[in-house]
């Protein structure tokens, strides 16, 4: 697998990457490939009743629908706070960019709990939505909401940089060639921005089929209504089904190793496109 | 900024006002709700709600598997970005893909795996059994995950950094007659200090914060196999509203240290290596 071939005067190749590889195998290797192990004991019918069973269907649609919502809120409110934290001055900016990494360093749990407070029928947001006939808790919109609190750092920390490195030359020879403010940025500026856009709501996404912590508490877990798809995988083995829960385990990873493949090719993309790497 | 590339005022405003509706709505509500259900019933109860011996031992758990993770990924971390920045070999791209896997794992995957490892009806379930030991449902699956969690987060913060600082000075180190260990301690390691802290940080935090990995392995023994995070779980919902609240506030407030040490280290970083990148 690996050619060692060092082209280096360091010391140090053949014990550094021996330990990665070996630390590598046994933390993550090793347990990963006996979820497609234990997975290739299933024959093929059982695989697709367990997956095709009504139950999980409705569990994996639940958590695609919510996750797509709320990753296509972030990127456009994401791609607002991106700009306006990498072009504006105002107080308390510092602040805020800090904040925006809150969701990422926040325990999951934690973030389910208050959420749930927040948006129950008698929680500070949650009243007032109750109010006017909107079940924000113990229903898809809550699953949503918690996923757009997860998802925000993503799409905002991937479109920042991008829009902090844009030549100004840009949108400067736009100006001068006399296209409008709102011409430069549909014409130059967003075919630029679109590929870190994508990656975002990729990465998102990703992270939003994948939730479990955050959405548990203010889901309601119907099966069936507001079941996902993670919360469906622990049901089964807490009945001991290790085969329906592997079954599922196995189509919701290979969705996120396809979800990686392709931020991995938006990346690429982007770099062939803004000519650096 | 020149004229062509500003948006007009009244624009700017509407942008800026959206963004911090957005933020404060979306991010700063969340923290408050869980300060104010803490301290709800006053700090007495908020501090005897801590002072609860499950609590503690919580506490004590999750300070452990942390204790263990952390340094075990910090030393992988170090060996995995001088193999991947200082040397080309084959196989480079894959590595990477591999080490930031877990990343891409549903949290849930990441127990179950282990559970099919080592559960009673695992791959090595059986041989296990036969000879006493239990993995499953005890503090040590617990780490395991753990550690599986967290395996990219201190490798993925050092190799971009080491990437930007180059081989000149370890070269010239090794070329003047250092050996490999004190190269790597006398010139490598405070160059990459701030990202050294930060990546410990950051694994720090996920270590102790982890949930539905943990969830899946631990069995939710008290005083035993759980961590804050499950624990807050179960004080949740028993409907013990303000103990839940006041063990979340602990993660919280781990979680805004976290927050704050980032932006200082960012800062740090941004002075130390200013007159170094210039110069090249």
């Amino acid at each position: 697998m690996f050619l060692l071939k060092q082209r280096s005067s360091l010391p140090g190749f053949h014990l550094a990457l021996g330990y990665t590889v070996f630390y590598l195998s046994l933390i993550v290797l090793i347990p990963l490939s006996t979820l497609f192990i234990k997975s290739s004991s299933l024959d093929w019918k059982t695989f697709i009743d367990i997956v095709s069973a009504p139950r999980t269907l409705a569990a994996i649609r639940l958590s695609f629908s919510t996750a797509f919502v709320a990753a296509s809120v972030n990127v456009f409110f994401g791609f607002m706070i991106a700009w306006v934290l990498a072009r504006y001055r105002f107080p308390g900016k510092k602040i805020i960019d800090a904040l925006i990494d809150f969701p990422f360093a926040l325990p999951t749990a934690v973030a389910g709990i208050a959420l749930t407070a927040l948006y129950s029928p008698h929680g500070w947001v949650g009243r007032y939505l109750y109010s006017w006939g909107i079940e924000s808790a113990y229903s898809p919109l809550g699953i949503t909401l918690a996923l757009i609190f997860i998802g925000l750092p993503f799409v905002v920390r991937t479109i920042e940089p991008v829009i902090q490195e844009l030549d100004p030359e840009l949108e400067e020879a736009a100006a001068s060639l006399g296209a409008g403010r709102w011409q430069t940025f549909g014409r130059v500026l967003f075919p630029v921005l679109l590929p870190p856009l994508l990656t975002g709501f990729n990465l998102a996404f990703a992270r939003g089929i994948a939730e479990y912590g955050s959405i548990i508490f203010i889901a309601g877990n119907m099966p069936g209504k507001t079941e996902i798809a993670p919360l469906l995988i622990i049901t089964k083995l807490e009945q001991f089904d290790y085969t329906g829960a592997t079954a599922i385990a196995v189509v919701m990873l290979t969705i996120s190793f396809i979800l990686l493949a392709i931020t991995n090719f938006l990346q690429w993309w982007a770099s062939k496109r803004i000519g650096i790497n | 900024m020149s004229q062509s590339r500003q948006e007009p005022t009244i624009i700017r405003r509407i942008l800026i006002t959206i963004a911090l509706w957005y933020i404060g709505f979306f991010l700063v509500l969340p923290l408050m709700i869980v300060f104010a259900s803490a301290l709800h019933q006053g700090v007495g109860v908020y501090l005897s709600s801590l002072h609860d011996p499950m609590t503690l031992a919580a506490i004590r758990l999750t300070l452990l598997t942390a204790v263990v993770a952390v340094p075990l990924n910090l030393f992988f971390g170090i060996a995995a970005s001088w193999a991947i920045v200082k040397f080309d070999f084959r196989g480079k791209n894959l590595l990477l893909t591999l080490i930031d896997l877990p990343l891409s794992v549903s949290p849930v995957i990441s127990g179950l795996i282990y559970v099919l490892l080592f559960g009673a009806h695992g791959a090595w379930g059986p041989w296990l059994k036969a000879h006493g030991i239990q993995i499953i449902f005890t503090p040590a699956a617990i780490i395991l995950t753990t550690l599986f969690v967290t395996f990219p987060l201190v490798a993925r913060e050092l190799i971009p950094m080491m990437k930007t600082l180059g081989n000149d000075e370890e070269e010239a180190a090794i070329t003047l007659g250092a050996g490999g260990f004190k190269t790597f301690w006398y010139v490598t390691l405070p160059n990459i200090k701030w990202g050294l802290l930060y990546g410990v940080l950051l694994c720090n935090a996920r270590a102790m914060g982890e949930f539905g990995a943990v969830s899946v392995v631990s069995g939710h023994i008290r005083g035993l196999t759980n961590t804050l995070p499950l624990h807050i779980e179960i004080l949740y919902n028993e409907y013990q509203f303000t103990a839940a609240f006041a063990a979340a506030s602990l993660l919280v407030f781990l979680a805004l240290v976290t927050l704050v040490a980032k932006s200082l280290i960012e800062l740090k970083f941004k002075a130390e290596q200013m007159p170094l990148l210039k110069g090249k």
